[in-house]
């Protein structure tokens, strides 16, 4: 199977009576998403479009045995939700909120310690366009006809910047395994190296492009990962190249304000690590042709 | 969201940290006024903006009479300073801070940062104050003392008690480090801060610990919990083509260049600035107008880009996922009317309802043109900017 998502996945989405869920949520199941049901506090029992709906994730884990929760709930109320998802014993949640407070992100790492490493949930997101497992099933807000099913991962912080590289791979007739989105916040849950990992195990995927970006350490704790730990070819873009130190580029986390956070850095380093480095954003479907014919 | 010195300086004085006594002033009658309600002989007079250095573009001045008071409340206000933190444009000097001088004996760095590695609060100190935090590293690298706050429970006394050793603090003085130190966690974390900067905190020849400068820098996604932060908002420091996007929704930086960029999702936003970089041009703007944009917010984020009187080329990026290109047409072609827009424009759409997308902008007869990849799109605007450039300056 692919990673985190398949047609089997059963599938909760928190926030499911709001506009934006509702919406998403039929989309996903046009897509043959197994959505099981809904979790709005105080609409418990009833049901929206042919969907359970309930109170707390407790109680539809319980009925549904729901693994994959996805969050649509407000950035102000969406860390509550996040760790109540981590106590009901949720396997992967993916958060789509953009604008959590980062403090916030900082009580929901902290809480999920609590639970042994075995136990605990693994967060996607927050502010991401969401997971997909290209003609199985997906938990985000892509549009998923643009991928073709196949054996190379993506996984990328920016929603459409991915959509790029999965277009242009398509152009190509290369396919994805599994395409994930980890964010643009600052204090994320999954880091590339999470993800990276999950990929050098799945025997569905034999490849990987990372879409990264300025900001924090994570692109170069994936080079040290991608060097000791990875025997299957990595492709890397890193967008803002030509953005100036100091200003935040749309992401919360798109702002160089460390040694190493600049993209200039960041190419240097994964290149070290052996990586194929996308020189330019319409370059994707090259280098990932010439990654897998070599 | 950043704010004044002597907000942060406010805010810092409830949580227990000790700084200079000082009043506001907005003209040089008033800082000469301001000083005679504070004792002493000599007084700083420092210039309000947003930004650090400001010592060095002569934003703070000490002064021992009223008409050196005088002279450098004149000189100061009304004027755009400009040090490495504002950018070429500089900041405008509206308002002065008026403060008794302080004696120094000793000066240490402290600052308060979410450090993205550990994803908690990191304490951050250093014997070496007065200079900044990178060339601190880059020169006293080994004086610097880091401390981690488990946001479970807090910045613990002992914390702040092992960072006041490591920096050599007498005996006397660790009580007073600890209440400073400890008050400016709570602050951060009470107030939702990304970011506190004391540098310099001070030793005075007296004995106390004093706040001499304060840099607060708070999150923007936390401050519909706190409405007393967000009134301390000053609009005068920002960039006001900036600050007409964000009033409208939009994710907007501007920047020097000559083309204009419309384009959705903040990574491909980026992307997008590279590709017109790498194709020859200069970007004028990083513009996201997020998901689902309607035709309004299209014609809106055409007002954002145009505010800025350099742009001479506009670029449309749309990689529709959860945005439709048919409304993103509509949008350009409002724009263009309503505008009248007379400037080359590229529009390269993608994703969700593409044919209609283009069968619209098609119709139009406007003279737009349409491209296919990212990579047409850059070359085919850094072209059409070229040539519209040479048009003219022949004209001339």
């Amino acid at each position: 199977m692919p990673i985190l998502i398949d047609e089997n996945s059963k599938v909760l989405v928190t926030g499911l009576t709001g506009r934006i869920g509702s919406f998403h949520a039929e989309e996903m199941r046009a897509y043959g998403t197994n959505v099981v049901g809904g979790v709005t506090p105080g609409k418990g029992g009833t049901t929206h479009n042919g969907l359970p709906v309930f109170n707390t994730v407790k109680g539809a884990v319980k009925e549904t045995d729901a693994e994959v929760a996805i969050c649509f709930v407000p950035p102000p109320f969406a860390a509550d939700s996040i760790m109540e998802a981590a106590d009901a014993g949720i396997c992967t949640c993916v958060c789509i909120a953009d604008g959590i407070p980062a403090q916030d992100m900082i009580r929901v790492k902290r809480y999920m310690r609590r639970y042994r490493a075995e136990k605990r949930m693994r967060l996607i997101g927050p502010n991401c366009a969401g997971i997909i497992s290209p003609g199985q099933a997906f938990a985000g807000l892509m549009p998923p006809h643009i991928y073709l099913p196949g054996r190379v991962g993506i996984v990328g912080r920016s929603g459409t910047l991915g959509y790029e590289a999965a277009s242009q791979m398509k152009a190509r007739g290369i396919g994805v395994s599994s395409s994930i989105g980890i964010g643009g916040d600052p204090i994320n849950g999954s880091s590339f190296r999470d993800i990276l990992e999950l990929f050098e195990n799945d025997p569905d995927t034999d490849a990987v492009v990372m879409v990264g970006e300025i900001g924090g350490p994570q692109e170069a704790e994936a080079a040290a990962y991608i060097r000791d730990h990875m025997s299957k070819p990595v492709a890397a873009y890193i967008a803002g190249l030509s953005a100036p130190k100091g200003r935040r580029m749309g992401h919360a986390g798109a702002i160089v304000s460390a040694f190493g956070e600049s993209a200039q850095e960041k190419v240097e380093i994964l290149g070290d690590a052996g990586v194929c480095i996308v020189p330019t954003p319409s370059a994707f479907g090259e280098v990932v042709e010439e990654m897998l014919a070599a | 969201m950043d704010i004044h010195e002597y907000q942060a300086k406010d805010l810092l004085r409830r949580f227990g940290v000790q700084v200079p006594r000082g009043g506001i002033a907005y003209s040089p009658e008033q800082a000469v006024y301001r000083a005679s309600e504070l004792s002493g002989d000599k007084w700083v007079v420092k210039a309000q903006i947003h930004s650090g250095a400001r010592g060095k573009a002569g934003g703070v001045r000490i002064c021992a009479s009223e008409e050196e008071i005088s002279d450098a409340a004149q000189w100061m206000l009304g004027r755009k300073l400009v040090t490495h933190q504002t950018g070429p444009r500089g900041k405008l000097v509206s308002r002065l801070y008026i403060e008794e001088a302080t004696d120094i004996a000793q000066e240490i760095y402290l600052g308060f940062v979410m450090d993205r590695k550990e994803e908690r609060v990191v304490v951050v100190a250093s014997a070496e104050g007065g200079m900044e935090i990178e060339e601190i590293s880059a020169r006293e690298p080994d004086s610097i003392v880091r401390s981690v706050v488990d946001p479970a429970v807090g910045m613990q006394a002992f914390q702040a008690r092992e960072i006041a050793f490591q920096l050599g603090l007498d005996p006397s003085l660790i009580a007073q480090a600890v209440k400073t130190i400890t008050g400016c966690y709570r602050a951060m974390s009470e107030l939702d801060a990304n970011m506190v900067e004391i540098n310099p905190m001070v030793v005075t020849r007296s004995g106390e610990i004093v706040a001499l400068d304060a840099k607060l820098s708070f999150d923007d996604n936390a401050l519909f919990r706190h409405p007393e932060i967000s009134e301390l908002r000053d609009k005068s420091q920002e960039d006001s083509r900036e600050t007409f996007a964000e009033d409208r929704g939009l994710s907007y930086i501007g920047l020097d260049g000559r083309i204009g960029c419309i384009v959705n999702g903040a990574g491909l936003a980026m992307a997008t600035l590279d590709m017109i970089k790498t194709s020859g041009g200069e970007p004028a703007n990083f513009l996201d107008v997020g998901g689902g944009a309607s035709p309004e917010r299209v014609l809106m984020s055409f007002k954002a880009v145009l505010n800025d009187r350099n742009v001479e080329a506009i670029l449309v990026n749309i990689f529709a996922g959860i945005n439709r290109c048919d409304w993103i047409a509509e949008g350009v072609i409002r724009a263009v009317k309503e505008l009248q827009l007379d400037m080359p424009l590229v529009v390269r759409l993608s994703g969700t309802n593409v044919e209609e997308g283009m069968r619209i902008l098609a119709e139009s007869g406007l003279n737009i043109t349409t491209a296919e990849t990212l990579a047409d799109a850059a070359e085919k605007v850094v072209a059409a900017w070229k040539a519209a450039d040479k048009q003219q300056a022949e004209a001339v």
